[in-house]
């Protein structure tokens, strides 16, 4: 097992340098730079170019920063001169990973409890119903639930906040968009992988103990169907603890998200730079956990990482 | 229970006609928000009314505002907040006039280079500290600095000002800039030329002083609001960045006693229906320009509906289209003019644009001074006229001149936005049917059409201009030989020399019409295509008022009361 960590350990320490090379390069490759502005004359965008040294040859810039990041550092924003990356980062996760982490969990109960109904009532009305509900969640893309249930819920007929994070309530409609997806594919991966499990031999076994449908199905049948559960639960938290870009714009919520479009358009290159690798390691490490969680779930996995 | 303390503080209010602005706003408790009273007295009537129920106005700013510092600032954003907790030597008064502000007087020398102002004795900072000369002093010269950490991005609006501009490029030295503190309250200012429109200036936040004390005892001082220090009608309370701003009266403003708002609230919703939908729901006041926008379809139902929340005011920027001189065959005075007469301008502001903009047949908008009345009543209100046969006729002969058989494979760029999509579209099929010419139409990212612009790397693009102070000048000297701006590859020596002399004219009337003279050399030789003169387009919740838009579609709420 240790082994097994270490070496997930520099697979992501590596992928994690190749990321911030590329990046890196491909960033100083668009056109434009941060101080280009209508209104900025050629002298003082100049000067600004100096001062943060991007006037020097890239390879050079290249370096610096490799340097400051080894030390944590990943510089101030050009846009929010006040403000450093690190600064900009902590403080918006903060509200990312709050309404985030609500989702997932509200994602996760929902999905599996949907899941494991539409298998347990296999080809009935309760089940239909279920597979229309996640159909139509796969389907209808988050900004679509997110602006119609704001103008609905909100605007018209005032039952929740606008917009903005205060107060529990507010964070229903914002939930209700992000968790939409991940509900609808957690049911459906639950509802297949139970039905497989159902019929595996160890659950007639159960069924002839005499056990009761409920425990026979929470006991025996969901710990094994969960297992593509656990896989796909890696990224999808990775997603969307970091922030939805459009779910945080319609609902106002101060998180991370606006950052992924506004980096970009403002050519915040440190800004750019801290958000893709802050994501990329939150992503790594949210698949890590997904893999040791499931290595824990599933002892053959243990076993088949002893060997090699 | 709170309808009815609104109704008897009302009706208190106007059996004492006008009151006094203080002592209702400890009646509202949190949550004391809308609860639909403001009906009968405050609608409609255009009877005075006095400020009741919570003082607290509230407004969309889109995103963070980069700064709050003033050396730094270089946006809407971050000025309109700098506008409500700073105050310059000058300020508008209600009417939009530049009055005294921190300089209760000055005097001006008699070659209008020298100004001599007088700093009220009674002004403060919000920390306490009395606002002096050598605060200001301080604080030109501090964004003339061309050592400063950050370097300022505007300090060009400075060089109006005698050895500023020498300082700043590293030319010259921090003495000979020409400001100097007299004594604590006599300021006096040296300019490289009488300008006319100085004391106007002196009102944008490039201008505004900053509190030396607390700037020399934390650099860092303009990044949260414990540190922060200002001088204006509302102080700094709450800055929760990315998601609030929150400003609150200035008990040591020396004006304080006309201050009626108590607060104002700032938020950054980045989506523009999300606002619309905070706005009906009056969680937002105010809606729209200048820092927020109303999704385009939503003003035209407005306007339909002649909802008296919609508010459009004429605003001091011009929407155009630029070609590129030093491509064939825009080179040609007549290819350009038959571009910019085949159009049919009237149509695009009725059908396209939608938000009660005029049709343009110059390039300085009518909001702008001229030396008495506007600049465009002082001049000419049309350079040309819309005339479809005249174009065909210029656009053959045109193309003659430059030796071509047929009219070009040409792209007109514009940047990401659907309104702009919209014109383009609209403009480039009336070319097609009037001209017969095929032009098409690319949508570049904001830094990449900005780069393609000032490359000269384009055939037609799209631009747009707002004044940065009001007077013709702010259009005119972006298309001098050598301007940052003039990105249209214009070298016309007779144009800049009119400029040049406009400068140096310290007579206005002689100053306005030399501007007018390269204004009519612009538009002669379809230097740029004028669209239309562009608007405001706000929404306003009835019971706001006293709100002020200024001249160039910027927000002014220092006046402001809430009457519910």
């Amino acid at each position: 097992m240790i082994r097994f960590i270490g070496r997930r350990f520099l697979n992501i320490l590596l992928s994690l340098f190749v990321l911030a090379t590329l990046t890196f390069f491909l960033m100083q490759a668009v056109p434009g730079d941060p101080f280009l502005d209508e209104k900025t004359p050629k002298a003082a965008r100049e000067a600004m170019l100096a001062v943060y040294g991007l006037d020097q040859p890239v390879w050079k810039q290249y370096g610096i920063y490799l340097g400051n990041l080894i030390q944590g550092n990943l510089g101030i924003s050009y846009k929010t001169p006040g403000q450093t990356v690190n600064q900009i980062i902590s403080q918006s996760f903060i509200y990312s990973a709050k309404l985030g982490g609500i989702a997932v969990v509200v994602s996760v109960i929902v999905g599996v409890a949907l899941g494991m109904i539409s298998a347990m009532y296999n080809r009935k009305l309760i089940d239909k119903l279920a597979v229309v509900i996640s159909i139509l969640g796969i389907s209808i893309p988050n900004f679509v639930v997110a602006s119609v249930t704001q103008y609905y819920i909100a605007a018209e007929w005032r039952l929740l906040p606008v917009s903005g994070l205060n107060g529990p309530l507010s964070y229903v409609l914002p939930t209700l968009a992000l968790s939409a997806l991940p509900i609808a594919f957690i049911a459906r991966l639950t509802r297949s992988s139970m039905l497989e499990v159902l019929t595996a031999d160890y659950i007639r076994t159960a069924k002839a103990k005499g056990l009761s449908p409920i425990r026979i199905t929470l006991r025996h049948g969901l710990r094994n169907a969960i297992l593509p559960v656990v896989t796909y639960l890696g990224p999808m938290s990775a997603n969307i603890i970091t922030g939805s870009v459009v779910v945080e714009k319609i609902y106002n919520v101060p998180g991370l998200g606006q950052f992924f479009t506004n980096s970009v358009t403002n050519r915040d290159y440190p800004l750019i730079m801290g958000i893709t690798l802050f994501y990329a390691i939150i992503l790594m490490f949210a698949r890590f956990l997904a893999d040791v969680g499931y290595a824990m779930v599933d002892p053959r996995m243990k076993k088949s990482t002893k060997g090699g | 229970m709170y309808k009815k303390t609104g109704l008897t503080l009302a009706a208190l209010m106007i059996a004492g006609g006008v009151l006094a602005a203080c002592g209702n706003s400890n009646t509202g408790t949190e949550g004391n928000t809308n609860t639909g009273t403001n009906t009968a007295a405050n609608n409609g009537s255009e009877a005075p009314t006095a400020p009741s129920g919570d003082q607290v106005f509230r407004m969309n700013l889109t995103s963070e505002p980069p700064t709050l510092d003033p050396a730094l600032m270089q946006d809407n954003v971050s000025g309109t907040v700098a506008n409500g907790i700073f105050e310059g030597l000058t300020k508008d008064d209600k009417e939009g006039k530049t009055v005294e502000g921190m300089a209760e007087s000055w005097t001006v020398s008699e070659d209008g280079k020298t100004y001599t102002f007088k700093i009220r004795q009674n002004s403060k900072w919000s920390t306490g500290n009395p606002v002096t000369a050598h605060d200001f002093e301080f604080s030109w010269k501090r964004t003339l600095d061309p050592k400063a950490t950050t370097p300022s991005p505007y300090a060009y609006q400075l060089y109006y000002i005698q050895g500023a501009e020498a300082y700043n490029t590293g030319k010259g030295k921090i003495e000979d800039v020409g400001v100097k503190a007299i004594d604590d309250n006599t300021l006096e200012v040296k300019l490289t030329h009488p300008t006319t429109y100085f004391l106007s200036l002196l009102n944008f936040y490039t201008y505004f002083p900053v509190d030396k004390v607390a700037v020399e005892k934390d650099a860092k001082w303009a990044n949260e609001a414990a540190t922060f220090s200002s001088n204006g009608p509302f102080k700094l309370t709450g800055w929760e960045h990315n998601s609030k701003v929150t400003i609150e009266k200035n008990e040591n403003y020396y004006g304080n006693a006309d201050v009626k708002l108590a607060k104002v609230e700032f938020f950054m919703m980045g989506d523009s229906n999300t606002e619309l939908n905070n706005f009906n729901t009056q969680a937002l006041d105010w809606a729209g320009k200048p820092t927020g926008t109303i999704p385009g379809p939503q003003v035209d139902k407005f306007r339909k509906d002649n909802d008296p929340k919609l508010q459009i005011k004429d605003s001091a920027s011009s929407y155009y289209y630029i070609f590129n001189q030093s491509k064939k065959p825009f080179n040609n005075e007549k290819v350009r003019k038959a571009l910019s007469m085949s159009i049919d301008r009237q149509l695009i502001v009725d059908r396209v644009a939608l938000e009660g903009q005029k049709p343009a047949f110059g390039f300085v908008p009518p909001v702008i001074n001229g030396a008495e009345k506007s600049f465009r009543e002082e001049t000419q209100q049309t350079y040309f006229e819309e005339n479809v046969e005249e174009a065909k006729k210029l656009l053959e002969e045109g193309l003659k001149e430059e030796g071509m058989s047929a009219f070009p494979a040409t792209t007109l760029i514009y940047n990401t936005s659907d309104k702009h999509a919209k014109i383009a579209t609209a403009i480039t099929e009336m070319w097609k049917q009037n001209l017969g010419i095929e032009v098409k139409t690319e949508v570049q990212e904001w830094k990449v059409f900005l780069q393609n612009r000032t490359s000269l790397n384009y055939d037609i693009a799209r631009a747009g201009w707002g004044a940065d102070y009001n007077d013709a000048m702010t259009f005119l000297d972006l298309y001098i030989t050598g301007s940052g701006n003039n990105d249209i590859g214009q070298k016309n020596e007779a144009y800049d020399k009119l400029v040049k002399d406009a400068y140096a004219s310290a007579d206005k009337a002689e100053r306005i019409k030399l501007l007018a003279q390269a204004e009519k050399m612009l538009m002669d030789t379809a230097a740029v295509m004028p669209v239309y003169y562009d608007t405001s387009v706000s929404l306003v919740q009835p019971y706001v008022k006293d709100v002020l838009m200024t001249y160039n579609g910027n927000i002014n709420y220092n006046y402001a009361y809430i009457a519910k």
